[in-house]
C-alpha cells in the first residue's frame, strides 16, 4: 500500500508539468490579445507604449522561449506577476484560496451529511412520502442554478427575514484575525476571537448551503441506489438473522459497502468546486479562486489564468490520491491489487 | 461448549412432548403492485429438540420464505398469518424488539450462497464477535476469543490467522463454515439452514453436512435442513416434510418416506433421483412445471401433473391427512397403488412423460 502510495507521489511531478504545459499552450492559442489588458486603449496606437510594454512582460520573445522562462520561474516558486493587479499570482491565490477552501469545506460538509442521510433514507423508506420528498429536494438542488436558489434564498433569510448576515465573509465592522490558516473561523477561534467567530460562521452558513445542496443531490441519488442494491444482498439478511437492529444493519454492514461509490463523487465534487464554485462566490461575493478565475479570464490575464488552472489541476491530483487511500480503507478488497 | 451428546436421531417415536419449533396454519402473502399472492397457504411442522427436520421442494415452493417468515425476517410488504410457537412462545406478531433477541441467540438461520452472506468489508472475526456481542455481555476481546474458539469448532485451521481476514480470503467451503461457527455463535437451540450446500462443490458439500451434523450431535441442536435434494434428506434428516406450491403435501420419517411415500408429488421426487444401481436410459422427471404463484389450479394444486389425478381433485384440495404419526395431502393417500421407484417410470414410458 505505502508502495502504492509512493509511486503515485513520484508520478505527480510529471503530471503538474502536464498541466503546466497545457495550461500555457491554450492561453497561446487564445484569439484574444493579452496587450489590451497592459496598454491603455488610447495608447495601442503608439508602438513605443506597445514596444516597451511586450518588453516589460516578455511578449516580444518566441513562445519556447517565454515556456522555458515560465519554468524556469514556476521552479523557484514564482508564478508571474498578474497584468491587471500587479501583484505576484502566487500571492494573489494565496490569499483567495483559503477563502475558497473554507467555503468548499463547508459545503461539501453540508452536502456528503446530507446527501447520505437522505439516500440512506429514500432507500430505507423506498417509494415512501420520505423517499419522494428525497429525490425533489435532490432535483432542486442539482437542477435550480445557483443564482436562483443563491439570490432567493439570501432574499428570504438576509433580507425578509433577517436571520442572515448578507453578502461577505465578515462584517466590515469586525477586524480580520490574525491570518496563519486563512480560514476566518479557524483562524478567530485561535485568537480567541469568539464574536468573529461567530460572525465567520454566519457568513458561512448560506453560501455553503447552497454550494452544498447542489452536491448532496447527486450525493444523495448515488447513496440512494447503492443502498437498494446492498440491502438486497444475503449478508443483509444475515446480519438480520443475527439480531442485529435495524439501524445497525443499514449503517453499519449496508451503508460501508456503499462508500466507495460515494467517495468518488465526493472527491470530485470537491475538487471541481475549488475552481468552479463561480457563481456562489459572485453572488455571495466570496473573495475566492471561481471570482478570481472569472476576472482573470475576463481581462486575459494570461499569468493568472495559468496560475488558476496550476491550482485546479493540483487539486484534482490531490483529491484523487487522498480519495484512493479511502478506497483502501473502505473496502479491503482494494488492498491485494 | 455444551458437549451433550443427542441420541434423539431415531425417529419421531421418541419425539419430547413439547415440540421445539411449532408451526400451524402458517400463511405468508406479499402484495405487490395492487396484486396480491400467497407464497405460503399453510404449513404445519413440527420441529423437536435435537430433532432434524429435512424440507424439501423445488425452488419457489415456499420452503424458505415460510421459514424466514418464522423468524420475521420477509420483507415490508409480506403479511404473515397463522401461528409459529417456539417453545411454547407466540413468535407471529412479535415486537421486532422482541424477535431480534431470538433470532442469532435462540433460532439462528444460516442461507444458500456463502459467497454474499458475509459482509465483504468486515472481517470475519469481526463478523462473528459481532453475533457473540449482540446476545452475550461480554467484551470485544473475549468476543474475538469467542470467534477463534468457534472457527476452530468448525474445523478452519489457523483459526487465530483466519480471523482477521476478509471473507474475500476464505473459499467457498470455508466461508460456509463461518457462517455456520457464526451462527451457533450462541449455543442455539434451533438451526435454519437454508440450502446450505447448493451453492458448493460436490466434495465440499458432503464436508459441510458433516460439520453441521457433528455440531448438531454435539450440541443437541434441533435442525431444519432446507434443501431441493432428496439425497441430502435421506442422509441427515430424521423427518422430512414436502412442500408443494406453498404447502406440506407430505410428511413422514426418512424410511417411512422413501419406502412408501404416500402422496404422487413424493413419489415423482423419488423416482427422479438418479441411481447407478439400475440403469434406466432415461431419468424420470415429473411432466409439467410447478404453478405460478399467483395462478394456482382449482382443487389440488398439484392435479394437473399428477397420474393419479381424478375429477375429485379438479374441485377438493385435500387436507393434510393423519396416517398414524405420518402425514399426506392426498385424496387417495391410503389406496395409491404400491411404490417402486423403477415402475412408475415404466409406467410413465407408455404416457410419454419422459424427457431426455
Amino acid at each position: 500500500m505505502s508502495r502504492y502510495i509512493l509511486r503515485r507521489l513520484i508520478a505527480m511531478p510529471f503530471l503538474v508539468l502536464g498541466i503546466v504545459t497545457i495550461a500555457f499552450l491554450i492561453t497561446t492559442v487564445t484569439k484574444g490579445d493579452p496587450l489590451t489588458a497592459i496598454v491603455a486603449e488610447q495608447q495601442m496606437n503608439n508602438p513605443e507604449v506597445v514596444a516597451a510594454a511586450k518588453a516589460r512582460w516578455g511578449l516580444d520573445r518566441s513562445l519556447p522561449e517565454r515556456y522555458m522562462i515560465y519554468l524556469g520561474n514556476l521552479m523557484s516558486g514564482d508564478l508571474g506577476t498578474s497584468f491587471i493587479t500587479k501583484r505576484n499570482v502566487g500571492t494573489d491565490i494565496l490569499y483567495r484560496l483559503p477563502a475558497t477552501l473554507e467555503l468548499v469545506f463547508a459545503a461539501m460538509i453540508f452536502g456528503t451529511t446530507l446527501g447520505i442521510v437522505l439516500g440512506v433514507l429514500a432507500a430505507y423508506f423506498r417509494n415512501s412520502l420520505i423517499d419522494h420528498g428525497a429525490r425533489l429536494f435532490a432535483l432542486f438542488g442539482s437542477s435550480l442554478p445557483v443564482f436562483w436558489s443563491g439570490l432567493g434564498l439570501l432574499f428570504i433569510f438576509s433580507v425578509m427575514l433577517n436571520w442572515l448576515p448578507g453578502p461577505g465573509r465578515l462584517d466590515a465592522r469586525l477586524p480580520l484575525p490574525p491570518g496563519i490558516t486563512g480560514f476566518l473561523t479557524i483562524d478567530s477561534l485561535l485568537a480567541g476571537n469568539l464574536t468573529v467567530f461567530k460572525d465567520a460562521l454566519w457568513h458561512l452558513l448560506l453560501p455553503a448551503f447552497v454550494l452544498g445542496w447542489t452536491v448532496s443531490g447527486t450525493i444523495s441519488r448515488l447513496v440512494r441506489a447503492n443502498m437498494l442494491d446492498v440491502m438486497s444482498r444475503e449478508f443483509v439478511l444475515t446480519a438480520r438473522a443475527k439480531g442485529a437492529s435495524e439501524f445497525r444493519v443499514v449503517i453499519v454492514h449496508a451503508l460501508r459497502n456503499t462508500m466507495v461509490p460515494t467517495l468518488t463523487v465526493i472527491g470530485y465534487s470537491f475538487a471541481y468546486l475549488i475552481t468552479g464554485a463561480v457563481l456562489t462566490e459572485t453572488i455571495f461575493s466570496w473573495p475566492g479562486m471561481g471570482s478570481y478565475a472569472v476576472e482573470a479570464a475576463r481581462a486575459l490575464d494570461f499569468p493568472a489564468i495559468i496560475g488558476v488552472t496550476i491550482v485546479g489541476g493540483l487539486a484534482f491530483l490531490v483529491t484523487n490520491l487522498v480519495t484512493d487511500i479511502l478506497y483502501v480503507v473502505a473496502n479491503p478488497r482494494v488492498r491485494l491489487s | 461448549m455444551s458437549a451433550q451428546l443427542s441420541s434423539v436421531r431415531s425417529g419421531a417415536a421418541e419425539m419430547p412432548g413439547e415440540p421445539l419449533l411449532s408451526i400451524r396454519g402458517l400463511r405468508v402473502g406479499f402484495r405487490k403492485a395492487g396484486s396480491q399472492f400467497e407464497a405460503v397457504r399453510g404449513i404445519d411442522l413440527d420441529v423437536a429438540k435435537g430433532e432434524v427436520l429435512g424440507i424439501v421442494g423445488e425452488s419457489g415452493s415456499g420452503k424458505s420464505v415460510g421459514m424466514l417468515a418464522a423468524l420475521g425476517l420477509t420483507s415490508k410488504n409480506a403479511v404473515v398469518t397463522g401461528s409459529v410457537r417456539f417453545k411454547g412462545d407466540e413468535l407471529v406478531g412479535k415486537p421486532a424488539r422482541e424477535m431480534r433477541k431470538i433470532r442469532g441467540a435462540r433460532i439462528a438461520m444460516i442461507f444458500q450462497d456463502p459467497l454474499s452472506s458475509l459482509n465483504p468489508v468486515m472481517t470475519v472475526g469481526a463478523q462473528i464477535a459481532e453475533a457473540v456481542r449482540l446476545h452475550q455481555r461480554v467484551t470485544r476481546k473475549q468476543a474475538m476469543a469467542r470467534a477463534v474458539d468457534l472457527l476452530n469448532l468448525v474445523s478452519i485451521p489457523q483459526p487465530e490467522r483466519r480471523a482477521s481476514q476478509y471473507p474475500h480470503e476464505f473459499s467457498g467451503g470455508m466461508r460456509q463454515r463461518a457462517v455456520i461457527a457464526m451462527a451457533v455463535a450462541n449455543d442455539p437451540d434451533l438451526l435454519i439452514a437454508d440450502e446450505p450446500t447448493t451453492a458448493l462443490d460436490v466434495t465440499v458439500q458432503a464436508q459441510i453436512l458433516a460439520v453441521l451434523r457433528s455440531l448438531q450431535e454435539r450440541l443437541g441442536l434441533g435442525l431444519v435442513l432446507i434443501t431441493h435434494d432428496l439425497g441430502v434428506v435421506a442422509g441427515h434428516a430424521d423427518r422430512v416434510a414436502v412442500v408443494y406450491s406453498g404447502r406440506v403435501v407430505e410428511q413422514a420419517t426418512v424410511s417411512e418416506l422413501f419406502a412408501d411415500p404416500r402422496h404422487p408429488y413424493t413419489r415423482g421426487l423419488i423416482a427422479s433421483i438418479p441411481n447407478l444401481e439400475e440403469s434406466r436410459e432415461r431419468l424420470f422427471s415429473i411432466d409439467g412445471a410447478p404453478p405460478a404463484l399467483g395462478s394456482l389450479p382449482g382443487g389440488c394444486a398439484f392435479h394437473p401433473r399428477c397420474i393419479h389425478a381424478e375429477a375429485r381433485c379438479r374441485e377438493q384440495d385435500p387436507p393434510l391427512l393423519d396416517l398414524g404419526g405420518r402425514f399426506s395431502a392426498c385424496h387417495f393417500a391410503t389406496t395409491l397403488p404400491p411404490f417402486h421407484g423403477a415402475s412408475l417410470a415404466a409406467a410413465s414410458l407408455e404416457t410419454g412423460s419422459l424427457t431426455p
